[in-house]
């Protein structure tokens, strides 16, 4: 495959960033695109040149580090899947492509294609956890959880905080994250003793970084886990209870 | 931050604060269209029931008592809808300072995406349709207590009505959007009907009310009502 590529160069935090063109001409439709980008740098480091720096790890969908904006779409054209588990197949011979990081206030660019994502540790910090005394684990059957209960608390588990969300959002707003990190606790007895402590916290820590919601629902197209904007009536739900009930 | 003191400051208090505004505002939008439609029954029912309007309440109210107290909920509500979308939107547009190259809509419906310039329409619409059917500065053969000729010389200016069906079509699309996410803001979910309600009632009541109230001025430029 022959492909023409706009990425995204900033060298610093701080520095002016600009697209840069290249051309690849043996692309392979069974490349990942994180692949691509692997042998475009291989191609730039043979020349002298100074690599592409993006983010990857697991490079099967879970770990969440590898989103780009590809075409104007967080993760690329596929539905439901993550950057690396994107394949050159889902293009065509001959097309341009333009990669660009997230753009959020709250996600500065750190070299490239590479953000800083630590407001969602921030998020997470605030209250995305139950308090427990330490010692043995507890016998697991003690506290029966029902099925549908526990499902829902895993669709909203498979977060990957990938940022997606954020960066799809033309408000810059997270609220598929906090909601899917609120709601996994708050769906399990566990997440009861804490329940509207936590919701406050965490919307007031992530309202200190991003935008708010406007219900379009962008986010939920651009996760790479489909996960649902229910979520997020969920914790507006239990948001608005806890003002209220104080 | 706990309890009320943070529920205003927060955006998801404000977005609730905009459902709550809303709802109000929905219900005039409705109540004002089911009462227009007295239009069809000729210029006694129209203006007998807009002389109720102002009688409705007595003798426990002054005259237009009723009136007057709807009109001050529904500035209210207007006031903390305008002024909370304002705080948000340019809370959201400081979001993101460094613009996309490119960014592809995937889901957003138009009715979504336009919703705040819908709403700018509207309200400028608002001062219009005060300025033309209320107090008649805007009318060129205005008669105070005669709704019914005021309403129909009014809507034969072809462009007169041209200004109210462009406002109601941006209504229609502002009540679309609204409606639906006025579910979501208020935390009202729908989590196992894969047919979802709320996009149901959001677009039975968004083509209701501007069906209706399109009607109006194209009865009357029509000629079936004169």
């Amino acid at each position: 495959m022959k492909l023409t590529l706009h990425v995204w160069r900033q060298k610093t935090h701080d520095a002016k960033g600009r697209f840069v063109t290249y051309s690849i001409s043996d692309a392979s439709p069974d490349m990942s695109f994180l692949e691509l980008l692997d042998v475009l740098n291989e191609e730039l480091t043979r020349k002298g040149e100074e690599p592409i720096a993006f983010e990857s790890d697991c490079r099967e969908g879970i770990c969440g580090s590898c989103g780009v904006m590809i075409n104007g779409k967080a993760h690329g054209p596929e539905k439901g899947t993550a950057t690396c588990q994107l394949h050159m197949r889902k293009f065509r011979d001959g097309d341009t492509i333009r990669v660009e990081p997230w753009r959020s206030k709250a996600f500065p660019v750190i070299k490239d294609l590479v953000v800083d994502r630590t407001p969602f540790d921030k998020i997470v910090q605030a209250g995305g956890f139950i308090s427990v005394n330490t010692g043995s684990a507890p016998e697991a059957n003690l506290i029966p959880v029902p099925r549908p209960i526990a499902e829902k608390s895993m669709d909203a588990a498979e977060c990957i905080g990938c940022g997606a969300c954020v960066a799809q959002c033309p408000n810059g707003a997270a609220q598929l994250f906090t909601a899917a990190k609120v709601s996994h606790l708050a769906l399990l007895p566990q997440g009861q003793p804490e329940r509207y402590r936590r919701v406050q916290r965490m919307v007031d820590e992530m309202e200190s970084y991003f935008g708010s919601c406007t219900n379009v629902q962008e986010c939920e197209a651009a996760c790479p886990k489909g996960i649902s904007i229910e979520f997020i009536a969920r914790m507006n739900r239990d948001y608005l209870k806890g003002s209220f009930s104080g | 931050m706990s309890g009320l003191s943070s529920f205003y400051r927060s955006a998801v208090g404000k977005k609730a604060l905009m459902a709550a505004s809303g709802i109000v505002m929905f219900g005039f939008v409705l109540l004002h269209m089911l009462g227009n439609l007295k239009l069809y029954q000729g210029p006694e029912k129209l203006n007998a029931y807009a002389e109720w309007l102002r009688e409705v309440g007595s003798p426990l109210l002054p005259h237009s008592g009723l009136l007057w107290i709807a009109r001050l909920v529904l500035l209210a509500a207007v006031g903390i809808h305008v002024l909370t979308a304002t705080q948000l939107t340019l809370r959201n547009w400081r979001a993101r300072p460094q613009k996309y190259q490119q960014r592809e809509v995937l889901e957003a419906t138009y009715a979504s995406r336009t919703v705040r310039w819908g709403g700018v329409i509207i309200a400028l619409y608002v001062f219009y349709h005060l300025a033309h059917l209320t107090s008649g500065w805007a009318h060129t053969d205005f008669v105070p207590g005669d709704v019914y000729h005021n309403v129909v010389s009014g809507f034969q200016i072809w462009w007169v009505s041209g200004i109210y069906i462009v406002a109601q079509v941006a209504l229609g699309f502002h009540l679309y959007h609204g409606l639906w996410s006025m579910f979501q803001s208020l935390g009202w979910w729908n989590s196992t009907n894969p047919q979802d309600w709320r996009r149901r009632f959001a677009q039975v009541f968004a083509w209701t009310i501007t069906l209706g109230n399109l009607s109006f001025p194209l009865a009357v430029l029509a000629g079936l009502v004169k």
